[in-house]
């Protein structure tokens, strides 16, 4: 069974967000970059699948849309336990870019499991998986907090409102994951670093794509209002407050 | 033309979101001359049905196909994208939420539409198409423009709010084409609370923190949640020591929750956290330390023991509601 | 001259920030009032391989070069230079001193458990009456033609307690002064060795520290490391490399409490204004970045030049007394620019000010190392 990992390079959780040329462009400047935090748990989870099914699983590989600017990034992909790396040498567009690209890939070397995170933290758009599924016309399942392989039966649970469901599928098929899929993301350990030095990052040139939305420019929230203190021995004002100030209660 | 909406329904009954998304859609079609076309899958009544029409559908196309009793995603991409075509549909709107995002994405490219995810208003420009969404976690908007004859958006909830507007809808049947090999997704198990008011369509969030210091204070909250009828959520310190389920973990990893009162109690506000709670209309922020950054964001704040307050707040709100 | 780290060195760098605050953060202060010794979160610093990281591949280790080893150390003591100091005794004395001088079969039986992770070493120098004059030694071990008898106490002795694998500089030959004294490895539960009770420290409590007592211990002369009387330049030699751990963990001490305090700065309100807009607390913030910048840059150049193995002894000795006096410096500054609340535990700063004292102290202090390099120049 070959897995693969779409990975998106995205700025650090705590990154102060800026924009240059006129609110336009990100500003990439002194931006600390990680693994898009739900792709890291989705590779995370692979791996360890692959540690408790050294038979079944053969491969992991990861798979990038990007310039070489995202390498560090995919290297620790490889550091933390990914055997392989692809990297499609294109600037990503929008959502539906990205997923072409990666299916162009994908049908020429096909995989079991396709794994993808929900969403990415930048540009929130919630679609790669989906995008890919169809294009490969293969099923999906979303929101998955756990995946389960065990003799080459897959046992996925994904949320819904208020709960979620046990399902069963067959490969091949793209997951798309939320949290809980793995408990927390990997710290790459020296020999994993060393041994990404080594490991394959292909990079593959893209094909014609049109993307289907163009992002024009940015803005930023408008800033709060200043916080209304109550005092603390007087929180029946709080409750006043809300039902005839903000009339929400 | 139309715009098409996918109306989704909870155990027979459209959620609170549902008719949010068919105002928008109402709005949405007053600015472009079309008219508001709701899809239902499962087994819904036609009272309900009916519904719709409160707030500007003009038809309704119902589909009980027992195969789409639980969601695949193929399936029901499938099923929207037929009444898609047969509606000559130019807008498709869904919910911004698990099944909206699970199926929007896949629409876009068998309709070759281009797809915003997370709009939280009507578009600033109709031509170009033009339209905000929430970006970076909700450290930005976005304005972005959809070039695809087909446009389609998930909407964010409690974005737009519900707006009625009467009319008096058609109801038909709708029989979607599908292969019984399209369906590879197979459910074994449902596990689901049901009575309880969702996290992501409750108006008012209870939510708990690490100041809240261990699972068994957690009563206040939940009383608090059930006494103004919301419900209860926590940040992300609290479900990683397993002191609330994930379900109720709110912020940047979390779920992402939009109600009209947020109360953080016992919640710092790591800006993780507010990424997923800065869209609440108020946020009231109760925490011992004055230069948590939970008050930057907070519209109303109580410096103070959280444990001590709680409870005042629950005989506030009694004393309020008798 | 290149200034920028590799993708591999920040990778570690990284990696070692993660496992801190993931790891060593949420009980650092509870660790360090009740002396607690970092158990679990030992097992993860070994299993992502930073004991041992140096050491070379072929022995179990990481391959990695001292540069990295500068970042990890520093960002692990930000948060708890306690684990640092155990990374560093393990790491630069232990193993580069088996690694450097060991025989293949001292390095198969005693360095590859060490370089796994499975052991964890202890270098046993100071006495009593001899704590940098390492010419002085008491402790004593007697040729006794197929074995040495062990005989003496150590003071002070970082991971007595956890380490299986002891090196012990002993006298063999008295007359010779320190021409005569060795090096030898002394696996713990050797019959006739004591510890002394858990040490009361000032700071860096969480770190093992106790005495060790040698009664007639017997230990096989296949265990002395080199010739015979080459103790006294292996324990100068690997102290040299030591002197670059220490000087990254009084990096990390002062880079840990600058940062602490610049967050504070912006956040604290006085007289109407976040108290960083006070030039009073800017100017102290600059002085620190300074310094900090300083500190770095002497640790880099002193594991620069072992790395591409060029004399480092005397960078090594600038680098270890620099960053523990700036150490003492940032982190008394530290305190001061948090007030009251510098002065209690839940603010970190007093604890890193504790421990920064420990950094002038041990491994040479700041004044052995003025010796060290004033001898350099005037020779």
């Amino acid at each position: 069974m070959k897995i693969l990992i779409c990975i998106s390079n995205v700025p650090d959780t705590t990154t102060k967000i800026k924009f240059t040329n006129n609110n336009t462009t990100f500003d990439v400047a002194g931006v600390q970059w990680i693994i898009n935090p739900w792709d890291e748990l989705a590779l995370t989870r692979a791996i360890e699948l692959k540690e408790t099914n050294a038979g079944t699983i053969e491969n992991i590989t990861v798979i990038h849309v990007g310039l070489n600017t995202s390498d560090p990034t995919i290297r620790k992909a490889l550091a933390i336990g990914a055997d392989k790396a692809i990297r499609i040498n294109a600037e990503a567009k929008d959502s539906y870019f990205v997923a072409a690209q990666i299916a162009e890939f994908v049908k020429k070397e096909p995989f079991d499991v396709i794994l993808c995170g929900i969403e990415s933290s930048d540009y929130n758009g919630f679609s790669v998986g989906g995008m890919l599924s169809e294009l490969l016309d293969y099923p999906s399942v979303s929101a998955l907090s756990s995946l389960e392989i065990a003799n080459a039966e897959i046992k996925l649970k994904r949320g819904i409102d208020g709960g979620h469901e046990v399902i069963s599928i067959v490969t091949p098929f793209v997951g798309i994951v939320q949290k809980g899929i793995a408990k927390e993301a990997r710290i790459p350990n020296m020999r994993g670093i060393m041994m990404a030095k080594a490991k394959p990052l292909q990079v593959v040139e893209p094909v014609l794509i049109d993307n289907f939305t163009e992002f024009v420019s940015f803005e930023y929230p408008k800033p709060k209002a200043t916080c209304k203190k109550i005092d603390p021995e007087n929180v029946k004002e709080l409750i006043n407050l809300l039902h005839n100030e903000a009339k929400v209660i | 033309m139309s715009i098409l909406v996918f109306a989704e329904n909870w155990d027979g009954k459209f959620k609170k979101q549902t008719f949010e998304l068919v105002s928008y859609a109402n709005s949405l079609a007053k600015l472009l001359n079309s008219s508001v076309v709701a899809l239902s899958i499962g087994k819904v009544e036609d009272d309900e049905l009916k519904k719709l029409g409160n707030y500007g559908a003009t038809k309704i196309l119902n589909v009980s196909d027992n195969r789409l009793n639980t969601l695949d995603n193929k399936a029901f991409t499938i099923t929207i994208a037929q009444a898609a075509i047969k509606e000559n549909a130019n807008i498709i709107i869904f919910p911004h939420n698990i099944t909206g995002k699970a199926i929007a994405s896949r629409i876009s490219v068998r309709l070759k539409a281009g797809l915003v995810t997370g709009v939280n208003g009507l578009p600033t420009s109709t031509d170009p198409f033009t339209i905000v969404k929430k970006s970076f976690t909700s450290k930005a908007f976005a304005n972005i423009v959809i070039k695809t004859p087909v446009k389609i958006i998930t909407l964010f909830q409690n974005a737009f709010g519900i707006i009625e507007s009467p009319a008096s809808p058609v109801i038909e049947a709708f029989a979607p084409e599908i292969n019984d090999s399209d369906i590879k997704t197979i459910v074994k198990e449902v596990n689901k609370v049901t009575g309880k008011i969702l996290l992501t369509d409750a108006e008012i969030v209870v939510s708990g923190g690490r100041g809240m210091k261990g699972p068994e204070n957690w009563g206040a909250i939940e009383e608090l949640a059930k006494l103004l009828n919301g419900a209860t959520a926590c940040s992300r310190p609290v479900s990683d020591e397993g002191w609330r389920s994930h379900e109720e973990h709110v912020g940047q990893t979390g779920k992402i929750i939009a109600p009209n009162i947020y109360f953080a109690c016992g919640i710092s506000g790591a800006i993780q956290h507010l990424g997923g709670v800065s869209s609440s209309k108020y946020i009231v922020a109760i925490n011992k330390d004055p230069e948590a950054p939970i008050f930057e964001v907070a519209d109303y704040g109580i410096v103070g023991d959280v444990q001590k307050i709680l409870p005042e707040i629950i005989n506030a709100v009694k004393e309020l509601k008798s | 001259m290149n200034f920028e780290y590799t993708e591999e060195q920040k990778m570690i760098q990284q990696a070692a920030k993660d496992f801190a605050e993931r790891e060593l953060l949420h009980d650092v202060i509870e660790r360090d009032e009740k002396s607690i010794f970092p158990t679990e979160a030992m097992k993860k610093l070994v299993e992502l391989g930073f004991l041992g990281m140096m050491t070379d591949p072929k022995w179990g280790g990481g391959g990695m070069d001292t540069i990295s080893y500068v970042l990890a150390m520093e960002e692990i003591s930000k948060i708890d230079s306690s684990v640092g100091v155990v990374m560093s005794v393990s790491n630069s004395l232990v193993m580069w001193g088996l690694e450097t001088y060991g025989n293949d079969a001292q390095k198969e039986k005693y360095l590859r458990p060490l370089a796994t992770g499975q052991t964890i070493g202890a270098f046993l120098l100071s006495e009593p009456e001899a704590g940098s004059d390492a010419t002085s030694q008491r402790t004593t071990a007697e040729d006794k033609g197929d074995h040495y008898l062990i005989n003496g106490t150590k003071n002070w002795i970082t991971n007595a307690n956890c380490a299986s694998t002891y090196i012990v500089i002993a006298q063999t030959y008295p007359d010779k002064k320190h021409k005569g004294i060795n090096a030898i490895i002394v696996d713990k539960n050797t019959p006739g060795i004591t510890l002394g009770p858990h040490e009361k420290k000032m700071g860096m409590r969480s770190s093992d520290t106790h005495s060790v007592m040698f009664n007639d211990v017997k230990i096989p002369k296949e265990n002395r490391i080199g010739e015979d009387g080459f103790g006294f330049t292996f324990a100068m030699k690997t102290l040299d490399g030591g002197r670059i751990g220490i000087a990254s963990q009084a990096l990390g001490i002062a880079s840990g409490a600058f940062e602490r305090a610049v967050k504070y700065a912006k956040e604290r309100k006085a007289f109407g204004t976040e108290i960083g807009n006070h030039q009073a607390i800017a100017f102290k913030l600059s002085d620190m970045a300074v310094k900090i910048e300083n500190s770095r840059n002497l640790c880099l150049k002193a594991a620069w030049l072992k790395d591409q193995h060029l004399p480092y002894g005397i960078a090594s000795a600038m680098a270890k007394q620099y960053c523990a006096d700036i150490a003492m410096e940032v982190t008394t500054e530290a305190v001061q620019i948090h007030g009251g609340y510098g002065y209690v535990a839940e603010y970190h700063v007093e604890r890193l000010m504790r421990e920064a004292k420990l950094t002038q102290i041990y491994e040479g202090t700041s004044e052995v190392q003025k010796i060290v390099i004033s001898r350099s120049i005037l020779k």
